[in-house]
């Protein structure tokens, strides 16, 4: 091999085994960061055609809508708790923090945290979108086979923009 | 009747654009002398039929023409006369006329100040500005039109704009934003225009190099604005949140930081040429992604647009003609381009590189980040999100080995740098960065800090090494007084650029590491300490807006029993919408924020509130305003006036 062509094999190389640790890396990095989404029925019921159930202690998303008159406070610290439905089976959220501005009973969210036992989720980040009739899309899925469809969506105009 | 005008301007404009797309290409293939000329001409029509048809669209706002849908779902006449003008651009298809109006302006702009360059690659500039706004111009008027009526049963008054957007951030955010995204569509027709001739020179670098640096400047400020708008409006006190349509921002910003590296590569010593083409490419195609993934309705965020399949689809496909088209003339055309010079290992060209690097890996992480949930979810794993940490631990790792290089990058010359002659400046700005990091961890004293003290660390190396590195340029000129008048604004430009880096890192490292924050129950009357603060809520009453209600609560502030100052913090109903917003108070200073929310009601007289102390928060932001200060002043440097001036004689003597 002329020196010209070993200096370049060395300097590919180099690059080859960068950029693989690299990724190594990142992809390393991201699956202790992937969080599922769950929605109430598949959490208790299993996900997939494995009927895979999350473990205890896992950190996951979880979405639904929350059961009317399920909410209540702590008298005396910002701790709560909620239910939420999609399709059956019923999970509970619990949370210690300010609710969302949109947060209401009947309305879709978002939860991020951890499950403590089957039906179980300790929070620590409650979403809601600033949006009367937002169902988070996840849910919307699920909930697909329900007619669900809220009188004021019946004349709504085909789109509404949010931030650009 | 003026929003059919409008629709009338949009129509003809997308005939120019069609003859913009044809007419200067064809000439600059045929040698056609009529056909080139004619491109600034029809460059100039399109800019002036897409400002009066975006005239058309604002006076509608203005009028409150609920006649049009657009108007209808996007405004109110309770609204504000100043939120109904930038209502324009609150919803998708308003948002798209802005785009097309930017996009207007660039061409008209390129074809006002490139006037000195060579008739053909003008041409051909223009031609593919053309191109690209013919896709653009089609998706406006088929599929995203803002002049729909829906005569004859109009509604008597709008839905309103979404209250997150009424706020003074959103009124110049978008507009800079865009400014930078369809900016980077110049530095992609320089670059295809070039490939289609097949000459790259350094002339080519020198011509591309101050639209790149407008459009990396428009972005920066628009990014930067974005994160100042969403923690002042969102209430979480955070500035940055991974959100994908932010990554989708912030992808064409660090290629295009990446390309006005390596265009200076290209202009200076020639080399890095197909390199800097290839990220010309990458810019735009990565700012048609950030469109496609922002109007497609494929993520979930709060930016995003209602969701519509064939727009996704037709963006998606605009994309995929856009790099592929460009992909397959790169790989036609670059086969015969050689560089030339020759470097050393140790030398600027290497240390660039470097930058170029790390800057690509940075974006591949993002791009990972933000599209895997995407890709796992098509592929039916079912739905994931990727967490914060993956960004912020991967973002550390790099932006390490990134800012030493930065330090030392300055100093290196071209060609080839022996090690000797850099020993003595670099300890003393080694020396410099441990007393000023050092200095400042003792004044805060802090013992678990390790991230601060880090992000204190690189900031003063980048720092003291531009500083001193600017220094000793300016004494090459004899004396300090001297060198001010003499040395080049590009190089003011850079040093200021990269300081306002380091001060950017430095506000990130000491935000992340010092901020704290509560959320509390209180009564009126209540006090509570934070981080030596005392918040005391005095009291909260109902408040009345014009197109809202709500609450608001007043604190005083006060600090070892000194007062500090007062806090006005509401919670805003909007009925129209039938949404909330908070309304934070922020006292701000250079050192640190306080920032209350006020949260929601809990019982008859107690409310939740959130209270945040933020050390040098605002260094996050000031940083990006010297980077793109910085870029506006690298734009003032005389040689990019010049040089086009005396090839514009040169041209003449030719003919």
């Amino acid at each position: 091999m002329n020196p010209r062509r070993q200096k370049r094999l060395v300097a590919v190389t180099a690059f080859v085994l960068l950029l693989g640790g690299a990724i190594g890396a990142m992809l390393y990095a991201l699956q202790q960061n992937i969080d599922l989404f769950y929605t109430p029925s598949q959490l208790i019921d299993g996900m997939g055609k494995d009927k895979v159930k999350p473990e205890i202690g896992q950190r996951l998303r979880i979405g639904g809508m929350v059961v009317k008159g399920s909410v209540r406070r702590a008298p005396d610290s910002l701790k709560v708790s909620f239910d939420l439905v999609d399709t059956g089976p019923i999970v509970t959220v619990e949370y210690e923090g300010i609710l969302p501005d949109l947060f209401r009973e009947g309305q879709g969210i978002v939860a991020q945290g951890v499950l403590v036992d089957a039906t179980t989720i300790l929070a620590s980040e409650v979403l809601a979108k600033h949006d009367e009739e937002y169902m988070p899309p996840e849910v919307a899925e699920a909930m697909k086979g329900i007619k669900h469809v809220p009188p004021s969506q019946l004349y709504k105009e085909s789109d509404k923009g949010q931030q650009p | 009747m003026i929003a059919e005008y409008g629709q009338l301007a949009l129509t003809f404009a997308f005939c120019v654009s069609l003859a913009l797309a044809v007419v200067p290409l064809y000439g600059s293939f045929k040698g056609n002398q009529i056909a080139l000329e004619l491109g600034n001409p029809l460059a100039y029509a399109l800019f002036f039929l897409t400002a009066f048809s975006f005239w058309a669209l604002s006076y509608a706002f203005w009028a409150n023409d609920f006649t049009v849908v657009y108007v209808a779902s996007n405004s109110n006449s309770l609204l504000p006369w100043y939120y109904r003008l930038t209502a324009v651009w609150g919803g998708h298809e308003g948002s798209m006329l802005l785009w097309l109006l930017v996009l207007a302006g660039w061409t008209a702009a390129v074809a006002l100040f490139s006037r000195s360059l060579p008739l053909q690659f003008q041409g051909r500039i223009l031609g593919v500005m053309g191109l690209i706004a013919v896709g653009f111009y089609a998706f406006v008027l088929f599929m995203s039109n803002p002049f729909m009526l829906s005569l004859p049963y109009y509604p008597v008054d709008g839905r309103d704009l979404n209250p997150l957007l009424q706020d003074f951030g959103m009124i110049i955010h978008p507009p800079m934003l865009y400014m930078g995204y369809v900016g980077f569509a110049v530095s992609f027709a320089f670059a295809i225009a070039a490939l289609m001739g097949g000459k790259f020179d350094s002339t080519w670098a020198r011509w591309a190099r101050p639209w790149t640096l407008a459009a990396w400047m428009f972005l920066t400020l628009g990014i930067m604005l974005g994160s100042w708008w969403a923690y002042a409006e969102l209430g979480w006190g955070g500035w940055w949140f991974w959100d994908p349509v932010e990554n989708a921002s912030f992808m064409p910003w660090l290629v295009g930081t990446a390309l006005i590296h390596s265009l200076a590569v290209t202009e200076k010593r020639g080399t890095f040429k197909s390199w800097t083409v290839l990220l010309a490419i990458g810019a735009f195609s990565l700012s048609l992604l950030g469109a496609f993934l922002v109007r497609s309705g494929v993520l979930v965020s709060v930016h995003s647009f209602a969701a519509d399949p064939d727009r996704g689809l037709y963006l998606l496909a605009f994309l995929l003609v856009v790099v592929g088209g460009s992909l397959l003339l790169y790989a036609i055309r670059m086969n015969s381009v050689r560089s030339q010079a020759r470097y050393e290992l140790f030398s600027r060209e290497v240390l660039l590189w470097g930058n170029n690097i790390f800057l690509l890996t940075a974006t591949l992480v993002v791009l990972l980040g933000t599209l895997f949930p995407l890709v796992h979810k098509e592929l039916g794993l079912g739905s994931i999100s990727i967490g914060e940490p993956f960004f912020n631990q991967l973002f550390y790792y790099l932006v390490i080995p990134f800012s030493l290089l930065l330090g030392l990058g300055p100093w290196v010359r071209w060609k080839q740098q022996q090690v000797q002659p850099l020993l003595k400046p670099m300890s003393l700005v080694a020396i410099a960065t441990l007393i000023l990091a050092l200095g400042t961890m003792a004044a805060t004293q802090s013992i678990q800090a390790n991230l601060a003290l880090l992000g204190l660390l690189l900031g003063a190396w980048v720092g003291s090494s531009a500083i001193f590195e600017l220094l000793q340029r300016l004494q090459q000129f004899g004396s300090i007084t001297q060198g001010l008048t003499k040395l080049n604004a590009s190089h003011f430009g850079m040093t200021l650029a990269h300081i306002g880096f380091a001060v950017l890192v430095v506000g990130v490292a000491m935000t992340k590491t010092y901020s704290v924050e509560t959320q509390v129950r209180m009564k009126a009357g209540d006090q509570v300490e934070l981080a030596g603060y005392q918040f005391k809520l005095v009291e909260v009453y109902d408040l009345k807006g014009p197109n809202y209600s709500g609450e608001a609560a007043e604190l005083d502030v006060s600090y070892q029993g000194d007062y500090v100052t007062h806090l006005h913090a509401e919670k805003r109903f909007y009925p129209v919408q039938r949404s909330v917003m908070t309304e934070a108070a922020v006292h701000a200073r250079l050192s640190r924020d306080l920032y209350v929310a006020l949260g929601e009601s809990l019982s008859e007289d107690s409310w939740a509130l959130s209270l945040y102390v933020k050390p040098f928060v605002r260094w996050i932001w000031l940083g990006g305003l010297l980077m793109s200060l910085g870029g506006l002043i690298a734009l003032c440097d005389k040689r990019y006036r010049r040089r086009t001036a005396s090839l514009d004689q040169k041209d003449k003597a030719d003919a």
